[in-house]
C-alpha cells in the first residue's frame, strides 16, 4: 500500500485546509472522508429537486480572510455575499428589525428606546474592543502556560502585552466580560427586552447554556469576531451554500497535488512503538504516513479511532470529560414560494437577513430549561433565514429555502434515545412558531429535512450533533482547547495532531484551526511554514 | 467633634475585624451601628418568645484564625457548641448519606466514590491553598501594580506553577465551569453530586449548572484551611461571636454606638469630611470605614451625585439580588427525620435530593419565582446548644433556596405559600413536624436587606462570581479597599475575598489603611 | 413629521424651504438628517456669512432639556464649567468629560429660566445623560425633534431679524437669550453660533418653521440674506478656530483603541475647566493630568503657502510630532489654518514646525514640506463678534 507522508482523517473545512497546507509546502497528502461527499459541516446537498441546503452550518462570516486570499479559494470558486437586516417578532405582533444602514437602525432602535439606540453606540464600542483583542490570536498557536520554553514564553509576554495594553480599567473589563452572562452583559447598556433577544440570542447559538449562564458574553463575541470584506461583525452567504467553501478548499489542496479520497470510513489510527503510522480503514484497508491528522472532534479523535492503549490514562479521562453537548437542530426547508410575516412588508429589506421569535431573554432561558429537563425546548430560539432572496443558486426561480437553526435541541430525549414521535414534536415546536407570525408558511412548505444532535452525529459525525466540536466555555477555549496541556494541535502520540474546530480557536466556519495545524506540523516536520500570518488590527 | 480618627459606618463582623485591627495600630475608632446589636450577619435573635437563633448565618465555616487570634476570641468569651459536624443529606427513605471530614456513610456510597472523594478533596484544598494566599491579601492591580501587587501576583503565579503541570491545568479548567460537570466527571452517587454543588451554590443565584460555581464551592474549603473540618456551631448562636469580637474592641479602646443609623457619608470635593446620623448629629473626621456593602455606601451613603457617573454605573451594574430565605421554626420538640439517628440530628441536614432537583430549583429564581420544591441547608441548633430554646424544646433555622428578591405583586402574597411548601417539604422528611411547629418566621431576601441592611438581601454583598472577585470586587476604583472618595475606604463583604463570616475583608481593609495612612 | 418616510433619512422642519433653496441637489447626512452640503456655490455661501447674512439649518442639532430642582447641580456634576456662573437667559459654551477626563463633546448650555436648561451637543448623549442623572432630581429628556432652529450669522444679521420684527436684538449681549412673540408662538433668540461671526440662533415650535424661514427670508432680502451648507460652515468654524466632535477629537466613548481620546487640556480647552468646582466628572483625572503633565497640545497653525494642510503629518526636525485634524484656505483671513493635535512639549506660541501636504492638480501629486507657526488666537475675530448694541452691518 502507498505510503503518504501525511494522511488528514476527515474532509471538513479544517481538513482540507490543514491538507493544502501540507500539500503546499510540498508534501505528499491523503484526506480520507467516511461519506461520498466532502465537506463535513460545511456542505450543499441536494435533498430535494432542485433545492439546494446547506443542511449544517448556513452562513458565513468568521472564515479567515487571509487563508481565503492565500488558498485563493475566490479563484476556486467561492464568493462571499453578504446580507443585511434580520427581525425579532414579537408577541404583540411588532417587530424590532436590524437595518444595514446605521442610521435606519438608530431610529428603529429608539422606536423601542431611545435611551437603548443611543447606549448601543456604546456597546458597539465596548464589544469591537474585545474583539480587538482576540482577532489578532485567530491565527496563532496558543502558547502553553505552564511551559517554561522560550517560545511559549514569548507568546505569553505577547498575551500578557496586548492584555497590559488596555489598561487597567480596560482589563478589567476584558476579565469582567469574559466571565459574564451575555445576559448581564446587556442588561448592562440596555432596557428594552426585544433589543436585549435580539443581541443576545447569539450568545447561547450552538451551546449548552442559557443567556444567564455565566461566559456566554464570550460566545456572543465569538459570533462578532468575523467580517466580510473587513466590515467586523458582518455575516454573508456562500453563494451556492456552504459546500462552496469545501468545495474550493478541496480544488485549491488538489491544485497543490493533494488527493481526497471518499468513502473511506477510518477503523483506527495505526500506532507503532509510540508513533503514529497511518490508520486503517473499516473495510480493511490500511494507507501508511508518518504524520495522521484528526478533523475529527476531540472525543471522537481519542475514545473513538485511537485504541486505549496507544493512548496516556490522562488524555482518555480528558477526552472523556472534554465538553461536546448537542444542543442545537435544524430544519432545512424547501418553499413553494416567499412566505410572509405579520407586520413585515413583503420585500422588506429586514427579510434579507436572520429571523427570531424570542422577544426576551428569559423566554430563551425557558427554552434551555427545556433542554436541561433533557427535551427540546417547546418555545425554541430560533435563527431562520431564507438565503435565496440573495443567492439565486439554491433554488428554482421564484421558489425559497429556507434554513432553520434551533436552540435548543438534545442529544437525546430524556435519557433515550429519539424516536420518530420526538422527532416530529421537535419539528412542530419549530414549525409552529414559525407559523404563527407567517400565516402563509405552512402552505408553501414542499419538503423539509430534519436534524436533531442525532441526525448532525450521525451524518457529520460531530459528537452530540455539537456544531463547534466542543463547547466554546472559557474552560475549553485558547490553550484550553481541547485540554489543557493539548492546546498546541499535537497529540499525544508523535506524529499524531488535531485541526478540528475542537482546537483554537474553535468552530464556526473559520479553518483557522486546520491552518494553525498545518503550521505546526510543518514546524516539526522542519518544513518552511507555508501558512500566512494574521493581518494587523490596527 | 473631631476625637476620633476613624468613624466606622456599621458594625458587621467585618467592620469589628476592622476596627479592632485599627484601634491596635493607636487610632481612636467610632462605630456607628444602625441595629441595636453589633454583629451584622453574625447574630442571634429571638424570633419567637424563649425561641433564639442565629437570624442571619447559621454556621461558621470559614473565620480566618489570624482574626481569631489578633483578637483573642477565645479569651472574649467566644465558645463552640459544636465542631467540624458532618453533612447529612436527607433521603425521604431514611437512608441518609453522611459526609463527615472526607469520610462518606451511608445511602450504599461506592468504594469508587468513597476514593474518588478522596481525592478530589485532596486536590481541591491544594487549589484553596492558592485562594487563601490570595485571600489573605488586597486583590492587586494589574497593569498599574506597585511593588506590593506585583509581588501578590508573583506569589500567586508561583503557587500555581508550584501545583504543577497538571493540577494547574485542571485548575485553569474547573475554575470557570460548574460544579455539575465537576461532579459528574468525578462522582455516581447523585446526593452526593447534590450535596457537594449545594455548597457551590449556597447564598448565590446560581444552580449546580451554572459555570463559577466550583469558584464558590472552593471559596467555602477555604474554611478546611481554617481549621473548620465542617460547619462549626457557636454557643449563644452567630451572636456570640458578635459579643467577643465586641468585647476584643472595646477593649481595645474601641467605641461602639448602637441604634445610630448614618444617613450620610459626607464628602467635599472628592474627600471625606464625616458622617452625618439620621438623628442629625454630626462627627467630622478624614478617615471613614463602611462596612455596609457597597451599594448603600455609594448609592445612599454618599450620594451618587457626590461620584462620577462612571462610579455610578459601576455600583449600578454590582449583582445583589439574593435567591436565598431563612427559615426560622420553634418547635415544641425535638423533630425526628425519618432513619436519622439522634447524634446526627446536631449535625447539618441537607434537602438536595440531586443536582437536576437543585437545578429546577434554581430556575424559578430567574423569573423571579420562588422553587417549588427547594433546597435546604438545616440547623437544629438545640440539640448542640439547649440554651436558644426553652427546656425540651428546640428551634430549627433554615437555608432555602431559591426564593426571589422580589416576586410578582410582592411578598405579601406569597409569603405563606412558600412557608407552606418549605414545610410540607420539611414533613416529607420528617413526618410530623409540622405538629411541632409553634411559632415560624420567613426571611425573604428583601426581610434580609432590611434587617441586615444589605442591598438586594445578598449575604456576600453583591454575587460571588467570578466577574466580582478579585480586582473585579466591587468595581474598578474601589477594589483595594480605597474609594473613588479620599478617606474614605470599604471593609464589609462587598470587598475582596467576600463574604461569609471570614473577617478577611475587614482585616485586609485595616492593613491597606495603615499602609496607606501610616502608623497613627 | 408628517408624510416622512420612515424608510428615509430624517427631514427638518425646514425641509420644504431647504429643497427649494438648494439648487446644487448636494446633501449629506447630519445624525439621522437630510441636510445640504451646500445651496448653491459653497464659496458664496461662505461670503454671506461674513459680508452680509447666511442662514443655517441648525434642527439636527442635538437638543435634551434638564428641569428640576436639582437641574443646576445636575448640570455642575456633568460639565467643566461653573454652571452657577451661567445666569439666566444666557448661554455658556462647554466640554463634558467621563472619568477619566476624556472629553465626551463639547456643546452649549442654554440656561432658559429657574431650574431650566437645555444642552445642545453634537453627539448623541441621552444615555450619558440619564446615566449622570442617577441620584439628582431632575427630568432629562431628549427634544431634538421638538424645536427647529436657525443659525442667522454675519454683520447684517441682527439689522435682518430686525427688519423681521424683533425690535430691540440690537441690545442683546453675546451669549445672552431674548424671547419673541412670532405670530403668538414663542420665539428664542440666542446671541450665539459657529462661524465666529457677529450671529443669532433663533429657537421655535416646528409647526412655525417654515412661516419663520418665509419671514425671515422676506425681511432679510434687503440685508443679502442667503442659506449655506455645511461645507461653507466648515469653513467658516475652522478660520474661527472652533474645534469639531468626531473631527478634531472622537468622543471618548466612541473610542475603541487605547488612547484615542482627548483630554479638555489637549484640546486647548482649559479655559472651561473649573478645578475649584468641588465634583464633576473627570476632576480628579484633570487635577491629575494638570500635575502629570498632558500628552497632547492643541494648536492653530498658520501654514505657509496656499495649499490647504488636510490630514498632514506635522514634523519637527524631521520627525513627526502631530497631524492635522482640520485645515482650510481662509478666504476672509487670507490665511492658510490647519487645526492640529501635537505631542507634548510641542505646540508652545510662535513654535516652527513644518506640515507633510500632499495634493493633485490634474492626477499629477505633489509633496510640500511647508513650514507653519504655531498662532497664539484664531485668525479670524472681528470686534462686531462682541459688540453691543450690534452694529447693522
Amino acid at each position: 500500500m502507498k505510503k503518504y507522508d501525511a494522511i488528514v482523517i476527515g474532509a471538513g473545512h479544517n481538513g482540507l485546509t490543514n491538507g493544502a497546507y501540507l500539500a503546499k509546502a510540498g508534501l505528499d497528502v491523503a484526506v480520507l472522508e467516511r461519506n461520498s461527499y466532502i465537506g463535513g459541516a460545511t456542505v450543499s446537498r441536494e435533498l430535494y429537486e432542485g433545492w439546494t441546503y446547506s443542511n449544517c452550518s448556513y452562513v458565513c462570516s468568521l472564515l479567515r480572510p487571509e487563508l481565503v486570499r492565500d488558498l485563493e479559494l475566490p479563484r476556486h470558486g467561492l464568493q462571499v455575499v453578504p446580507y443585511g437586516g434580520g427581525v425579532t417578532f414579537m408577541r404583540n405582533g411588532d417587530y424590532y428589525g436590524n437595518f444595514y444602514d446605521h442610521e435606519r437602525q438608530y431610529r428603529e432602535m429608539a422606536r423601542h428606546s431611545k435611551r437603548d439606540a443611543n447606549a448601543y453606540e456604546r456597546y458597539t464600542a465596548d464589544v469591537m474592543k474585545q474583539t480587538r483583542l482576540i482577532r489578532p490570536f485567530l491565527l496563532k498557536t496558543p502558547p502553553d502556560p505552564t511551559s517554561l520554553k522560550l517560545r511559549d514564553l514569548k507568546d505569553l509576554m505577547e498575551y500578557g502585552k496586548s492584555f497590559m495594553d488596555l489598561g487597567e480599567a480596560g482589563l478589567i473589563d476584558a476579565l469582567k466580560f469574559w466571565t459574564k452572562s451575555v445576559g448581564d452583559f446587556l442588561d448592562e447598556y440596555f432596557e428594552s427586552d426585544v433589543i436585549k433577544a435580539h443581541l443576545g440570542g447569539t450568545g447561547v447559538i450552538g451551546t449548552a447554556l442559557g443567556v444567564y449562564s455565566p461566559g456566554t458574553a464570550y460566545v456572543l463575541l465569538h459570533h462578532y469576531m468575523g467580517d466580510v470584506d473587513g466590515n467586523v461583525g458582518s455575516w454573508g452567504f456562500a453563494r451556492g451554500g456552504m459546500g462552496s467553501v469545501a468545495e474550493a478548499l478541496a480544488k485549491s489542496f488538489q491544485g497543490f497535488g493533494g488527493e481526497i479520497i471518499c468513502d473511506a470510513d477510518v477503523d483506527q489510527i495505526i500506532v507503532r512503538n509510540g508513533k503514529a503510522r497511518g490508520v486503517a480503514l473499516k473495510n480493511g484497508t490500511e494507507l501508511y504516513a508518518d504524520t495522521v491528522v484528526s478533523n475529527l472532534d476531540p472525543k471522537r479523535t481519542f475514545l473513538d479511532v485511537m485504541d486505549e492503549k496507544d493512548l496516556p490514562g490522562e488524555v482518555i479521562k480528558k477526552a472523556q470529560n472534554f465538553k461536546i453537548r448537542g444542543s442545537s437542530g435544524k430544519l432545512n426547508i424547501a418553499l413553494d414560494g416567499l412566505p410572509s410575516f405579520t407586520g413585515l412588508d413583503q420585500g422588506s429589506p429586514l427579510m434579507l437577513g436572520d429571523y427570531h421569535f424570542s422577544d426576551s431573554l428569559p423566554r430563551i432561558e425557558r427554552a434551555y430549561d427545556d433542554w436541561k429537563d433533557g427535551t427540546w425546548s417547546k418555545d425554541p430560539y430560533v435563527d431562520v433565514l431564507i438565503p435565496t432572496q440573495t443567492d439565486p443558486t439554491m433554488a428554482p426561480p421564484g421558489k425559497h429555502m429556507m434554513t432553520v437553526f434551533v436552540q435548543y435541541c438534545p442529544p437525546k430525549v430524556h435519557g433515550n434515545d429519539w424516536t420518530a414521535e420526538d422527532k416530529a414534536g421537535f419539528e412542530k415546536s419549530v414549525i409552529d412558531q414559525i407559523a404563527a407570525h407567517s400565516p402563509d408558511f405552512k402552505d408553501l412548505i414542499l419538503h423539509c429535512e430534519t436534524r436533531t444532535p442525532k441526525e448532525i452525529e450521525a451524518e457529520v459525525g460531530l459528537t452530540e450533533g455539537n456544531i463547534f466540536q466542543g463547547e466554546l466555555t472559557f474552560d475549553q477555549l485558547l490553550f484550553n482547547r481541547p485540554f489543557p496541556g493539548y492546546a498546541q494541535y499535537r497529540g499525544p502520540v508523535k506524529g499524531m495532531y488535531m485541526c478540528g474546530s475542537g482546537t483554537h480557536p474553535g468552530g464556526g466556519v473559520m479553518a483557522a484551526p486546520g491552518a494553525n495545524a498545518a503550521r505546526e506540523i510543518l514546524r516539526d516536520l522542519r518544513k518552511p511554514n507555508t501558512v500566512p500570518e494574521g493581518y494587523a488590527d490596527d | 467633634m473631631t476625637d476620633y480618627d476613624v468613624l466606622m459606618v456599621g458594625a458587621g463582623h467585618n467592620g469589628l475585624v476592622c476596627a479592632h485591627a485599627l484601634a491596635k495600630s493607636g487610632r481612636k475608632v467610632l462605630m456607628l451601628e444602625a441595629g441595636d446589636v453589633a454583629g451584622g450577619c453574625a447574630a442571634t435573635r429571638e424570633f419567637a418568645p424563649g425561641f433564639s437563633v442565629s437570624s442571619c448565618a447559621q454556621w461558621l465555616t470559614q473565620l480566618s484564625p489570624r482574626v481569631m487570634d489578633s483578637m483573642s476570641l477565645v479569651d472574649h468569651g467566644l465558645q463552640f457548641a459544636a465542631r467540624d459536624l458532618a453533612s447529612v443529606s436527607l433521603a425521604e427513605d431514611g437512608d441518609h448519606l453522611v459526609l463527615r471530614g472526607a469520610k462518606l456513610e451511608g445511602a450504599n456510597i461506592s468504594a469508587e466514590d468513597q476514593l474518588a472523594y478522596e481525592d478530589f478533596s485532596a486536590r481541591m484544598m491544594r487549589f484553596t491553598k492558592i485562594l487563601a494566599k490570595a485571600f489573605s491579601t488586597r486583590a492587586p492591580k494589574l497593569v498599574e501594580s506597585n511593588f506590593a501587587d506585583r509581588l501578590t501576583l508573583i506569589k500567586l503565579g508561583l503557587g500555581l506553577k508550584l501545583l504543577g503541570k497538571n493540577d494547574m491545568n485542571d485548575l485553569m479548567r474547573i475554575i470557570l465551569i460548574n460544579m455539575y460537570d465537576v461532579m459528574e466527571e468525578n462522582f455516581d452517587h447523585p446526593r452526593l453530586k447534590a450535596l457537594l454543588s449545594l455548597d457551590g451554590m449556597l447564598g448565590s443565584h446560581m444552580g449546580p449548572r451554572s459555570p463559577n460555581t466550583v469558584f464558590g464551592y472552593l471559596y467555602r474549603r477555604v474554611g478546611n484551611l481554617f481549621g473548620y473540618d465542617g460547619p462549626a456551631q457557636l454557643r449563644g448562636g452567630m451572636g456570640a461571636l458578635a459579643d467577643a469580637m465586641v468585647a476584643s474592641c472595646k477593649a481595645a479602646g474601641v467605641e461602639i454606638r448602637c441604634g445610630e443609623a448614618v444617613a450620610s457619608i459626607d464628602s467635599e470635593a472628592g474627600q471625606v469630611t464625616g458622617v452625618t446620623l439620621a438623628s442629625g448629629e454630626q462627627f467630622s473626621g478624614k478617615l471613614v470605614v463602611s462596612n455596609v456593602d457597597p451599594v448603600t455606601t455609594f448609592q445612599y451613603l454618599v450620594g451618587y451625585r457626590n461620584l462620577e457617573t462612571g462610579v455610578v454605573r459601576s455600583v449600578s451594574n454590582i449583582r445583589n439580588k439574593s435567591g436565598t430565605a431563612k427559615l426560622h421554626l420553634a418547635l415544641s420538640g425535638l423533630p425526628s427525620f425519618a432513619g436519622l439517628s439522634a447524634e446526627l440530628t446536631g449535625h447539618r441536614l441537607v434537602i438536595a435530593p440531586d443536582m437536576n432537583y437543585a437545578e429546577r430549583a434554581f430556575n424559578a429564581v430567574k423569573y423571579s419565582e420562588y422553587s417549588k420544591e427547594p433546597v435546604m441547608d438545616i440547623s437544629i441548633p438545640t440539640v448542640n446548644d439547649p440554651g436558644l430554646a426553652p427546656d425540651g424544646q428546640h428551634v430549627i433555622s433554615a437555608i432555602v433556596q431559591f426564593a426571589p428578591h422580589e416576586p410578582e405583586g410582592g411578598w405579601d402574597g406569597h409569603r405563606q405559600a412558600f412557608t407552606d411548601i418549605v414545610l410540607d417539604l420539611l414533613e416529607r422528611y420528617a413526618p410530623g413536624i409540622r405538629g411541632l411547629v409553634t411559632a415560624s418566621e420567613l426571611l425573604t431576601p428583601q426581610d434580609l436587606e432590611k434587617e441586615f441592611g444589605m442591598t438586594g438581601g445578598h449575604w456576600h454583598h453583591g454575587e460571588l462570581s467570578l466577574d466580582q472577585v478579585m480586582m473585579m470586587r466591587p468595581f474598578h476604583g474601589a477594589n483595594q479597599y480605597s474609594t473613588p472618595v479620599n478617606g474614605l475606604y470599604l471593609c464589609g463583604a462587598g470587598s475582596h475575598p467576600g463574604g461569609g463570616v471570614m473577617g478577611l475583608a475587614g482585616l485586609n481593609a485595616a492593613n491597606e489603611i495603615i499602609k496607606r495612612v501610616g502608623a497613627a | 413629521m408628517a408624510g416622512a418616510d420612515e424608510r428615509m433619512l430624517l427631514t427638518t422642519p425646514f425641509h420644504s424651504r431647504v429643497a427649494a433653496a438648494c439648487e446644487t441637489n448636494c446633501w449629506g447626512n447630519w445624525k439621522g438628517y437630510t441636510t445640504p452640503n451646500s445651496y448653491i456655490d459653497v464659496e458664496l455661501e461662505y461670503f454671506a456669512i461674513r459680508s452680509t447674512t447666511g442662514v443655517f439649518d441648525l434642527s439636527p442639532m442635538g437638543k435634551y432639556r434638564v428641569t428640576g430642582p436639582d437641574a443646576e447641580a445636575y448640570l455642575n456634576r456633568l460639565i467643566t464649567r461653573d454652571v452657577s456662573k451661567i445666569r439666566e437667559k444666557r448661554v455658556g459654551y462647554t466640554v463634558w468629560c467621563d472619568d477619566e477626563g476624556q472629553v465626551l463633546d463639547d456643546g452649549t448650555i442654554f440656561h432658559l429660566g429657574p431650574n431650566d436648561y437645555r444642552i445642545c451637543a453634537y453627539a448623541r448623549a441621552i444615555d450619558w445623560l440619564l446615566w449622570s442623572a442617577e441620584g439628582f432630581d431632575v427630568c432629562v429628556e431628549e427634544e431634538t425633534q421638538n424645536v427647529a432652529a436657525l443659525a442667522v450669522q454675519g454683520p447684517t444679521s441682527c439689522a435682518a431679524l430686525m427688519a423681521m420684527g424683533l425690535s430691540g436684538l440690537d441690545a442683546l449681549k453675546p451669549f445672552g437669550i431674548e424671547y419673541f412673540d412670532f405670530e403668538g408662538e414663542q420665539l428664542m433668540v440666542s446671541r450665539t453660533g459657529f462661524t465666529g461671526d457677529l450671529g443669532y440662533e433663533l429657537w421655535i415650535a416646528p409647526e412655525k418653521a417654515e412661516d419663520l424661514w418665509d419671514r425671515l427670508f422676506a425681511a432679510g432680502a434687503p440685508h443679502i440674506i442667503k442659506p449655506f451648507g455645511m461645507e461653507a460652515l466648515e469653513m467658516a468654524r475652522i478660520e474661527t478656530g472652533f474645534i469639531q466632535a468626531g473631527v478634531d477629537f472622537i468622543p471618548a466613548e466612541e473610542t475603541i483603541r487605547q488612547g484615542r481620546s482627548r483630554s479638555p487640556f489637549e484640546l486647548g480647552l482649559d479655559w472651561l475647566v473649573d478645578l475649584n468646582k468641588p465634583v464633576f466628572n473627570g476632576r480628579k483625572a484633570l487635577l491629575d493630568e494638570k500635575s502629570r503633565g498632558s500628552r497632547y497640545r492643541f494648536a492653530i497653525l498658520d501654514v505657509a503657502g496656499n495649499k490647504p494642510a488636510n490630514n498632514s503629518f506635522i514634523l519637527k526636525n524631521g520627525k513627526q510630532v502631530g497631524v492635522v485634524t482640520s485645515a482650510a484656505w481662509c478666504p476672509t483671513a487670507k490665511t492658510n489654518v490647519a487645526l492640529a493635535q501635537l505631542e507634548m512639549p510641542h505646540g508652545a506660541i510662535g513654535e516652527e514646525l513644518v506640515a507633510e501636504i500632499y495634493y493633485q492638480r490634474e492626477l499629477h501629486w505633489t509633496k510640500v514640506n511647508a513650514p507653519c507657526k504655531v498662532l497664539e488666537s484664531p485668525v479670524f475675530d472681528p470686534p462686531r463678534r462682541r459688540q453691543t448694541p450690534a452694529l447693522p452691518y
